[in-house]
């Protein structure tokens, strides 16, 4: 019982600062195609492979990569939520899954609509081990809730019911998550798809406030123009990191040629990328320089 | 007012308001995570399952609650095994397990003395026999379960809103979940008497369906949905005394009844007003 206890009081690992802020060596990561669990080794298919990079504090980096790069499993791999085959993830010199100060927010968070919760109580969620085992929320948890949503211009939503939001006020909601629980590593999946740009745009002064704290940020998106403009450095992944540095040397058409194949198209005189990507995914398939 | 407090002078009317009071608190309070996590047809295959372990218990004259617990622990990891390397989807492991157990609590009954009145006691529960020895045990087991959901508040509410979240957090998910089970199960003993097996379901989802209509934020639906169950539960026991209905059903089609209340007329959400 005591371990029990120990492990749900567990206040996640010590930071080594010295040991360097996020690092991955030689990481492959194989999922089964068939969904069934418990298959021999070589039915599996190759999700990641030879990932080796190295990531600073405060630095914002765009992953992009045609779908079924890998991007969402990169996330979750760095996030600790599944293992590697291979290779090796250090977080100030521990494995990510005993740290706490990891955000992730998926493309679409499964969560119930439904679910009798009003905005400031899903952010308090993200804040319970700052809380601690036992203990209720106080007044300066409630004043730390309200701030982490100013700070995402969604002030005015705290009374509001989880399933009242649009879909870009979610996001939102769960970046002022990410934020009360104090994260050092934020893992955005996809955080522009579909949401309005009023939204959009706030989402990205929010990243330049984190970049002020330090905050490392991992965007993965399907705009490459953004990525090209918005973002300290690039990440092109296609089960392999194809390039990864500034915006400049990564999105070359030489480049974008090997992660897309033929579906990249050039437009000379804006200099916009815009990728053709009805083969994978009709529905992040649209004209992206539009 | 004597129509009320009538049935007051009666000791085993007074023992039995008492337990259908904490019964309908703790099995409600409980039933806002099974509604929430969808767990409605695990908590009904867990009610039937633990019939066996009550009937060995009963038969060698062991406390109930721990032959109640021993199955039901026994329960969860069997759907567990039958669920590993995805052999069987969960409701299909569920239903075989529900269903084999149950027939072994009946058969075990059968081959005993009493088979019919025991039997019918075990399904639909005895509330007018409730015992001062049985209502200390259910005053017992529901404090506990309900200090227990105070405790790992936070946790349970994480698990259940987004599991995602609970695992970046490092939250124990197999430990919380085991411990949900654990509760259920405890809650089904002391729920026995009251409703039975057999009705037990509706204790658990009826007042927490009822609540989420009616509330925007957890604590809230707790509190409506133990209120409902504890109105459920008294009127039920009214209902029996004077109409003379067996009791379990008496308070499980109270409870229904308010659910279709506030279904129907619930204002701005009601089906009826909706139509209007």
């Amino acid at each position: 019982m005591t371990d029990f206890v120990n492990r749900i009081a567990f206040r996640g690992a010590e930071h080594e600062h010295g040991a360097g802020f996020l690092e991955l060596r030689d990481v492959a990561v194989s999922y089964d195609p068939a969904g069934t669990r418990g298959s021999s080794a070589r039915d599996r298919a190759l999700a990641l492979e030879d990932i080796s990079f190295k990531a600073e504090p405060g630095e914002q980096v765009a992953v992009i990569g045609p779908n079924g790069a890998g991007k969402s499993t990169l996330f979750r791999v760095v996030a600790g939520l599944m293992k590697p085959d291979r290779g090796q993830i250090r977080l100030f010199g521990h494995e990510p899954d005993r740290h706490i100060c990891i955000a992730y927010v998926p493309q679409r968070s499964r969560i119930n609509r439904s679910f009798p919760a009003t905005v400031e109580d899903v952010v308090m969620m993200g804040r319970i081990r700052q809380i601690g085992l036992f203990r209720r929320p106080r007044e300066k948890d409630w004043a730390f809730v309200r701030t982490c949503l100013e700070r995402v211009n969604a002030g005015h939503l705290a009374k509001k019911q989880i399933g009242e939001l649009s879909g870009g006020q979610q996001q939102r909601v769960f970046i002022a998550r990410a934020l009360a629980l104090d994260t050092e590593l934020l893992l955005l999946d996809e955080p522009l798809a579909g949401i309005d740009l009023p939204s959009q745009e706030q989402i990205f002064k929010t990243l330049a406030q984190l970049r002020a704290d330090g905050v490392t940020v991992f965007v993965a998106t399907h705009d490459l123009n953004l990525a090209g403009e918005r973002f300290d450095r690039v990440m092109l992944l296609n089960r392999r990191i194809i390039a990864f540095g500034l915006p400049a040397n990564v999105l070359t058409a030489e480049h974008l040629l090997e992660a897309y194949g033929g579906h990249i198209h050039h437009l000379g005189e804006t200099g916009a990328l815009v990728v053709d990507d009805h083969v994978g995914n009709g529905e992040d398939g649209r004209d992206l320089a539009a | 007012m004597t129509w009320l407090l009538d049935p007051l002078g009666y000791g085993f009317i007074v023992r039995a308001l008492i337990a259908a009071i904490v019964v309908g608190i703790v099995c409600s309070v409980l039933g806002t995570y099974i509604v929430l996590r969808g767990m409605a047809f695990l908590g009904d295959a867990l009610s039937h399952s633990i019939l066996p372990g009550v009937v060995i218990a009963f038969l060698i004259g062991w406390p109930l609650a721990v032959g109640a617990l021993v199955f039901g622990v026994l329960t969860a990891l069997g759907i567990g095994i039958l669920t590993e390397r995805g052999t069987l989807k969960e409701d299909t492991a569920i239903g075989v397990i529900f269903a084999g157990m149950f027939a072994l609590g009946v058969a075990l009954l059968s081959a005993s003395g009493n088979y019919t009145i025991d039997l019918a006691h075990f399904l639909f529960g005895n509330l007018l026999a409730v015992s001062a020895g049985d209502l200390r045990l259910i005053g017992g087991l529901g404090a506990a379960v309900l200090v227990t959901v105070y405790l790992f508040y936070k946790e349970f509410m994480v698990i259940t809103f987004d599991e995602v979240l609970a695992a970046t957090l490092r939250l124990p998910a197999a430990f919380l979940r085991l411990l949900m089970l654990v509760l259920i199960a405890v809650t089904i003993v002391t729920a026995l008497q009251v409703v039975g097996v057999a009705l037990m379901l509706a204790m658990f989802v009826t007042p927490a369906a009822t609540a989420s209509l009616l509330t925007r934020r957890l604590p809230a639906m707790m509190a409506v949905s133990a209120l409902i169950g504890a109105v459920s539960g008294v009127t039920g026991v009214y209902a029996s005394f004077y109409l003379n209905v067996a009791s379990g059903p008496a308070v499980v089609l109270v409870a229904t009844a308010i659910f279709a209340i506030v279904f129907l007329l619930n204002p701005g959400r009601g089906y009826v007003l909706r139509r209007v």
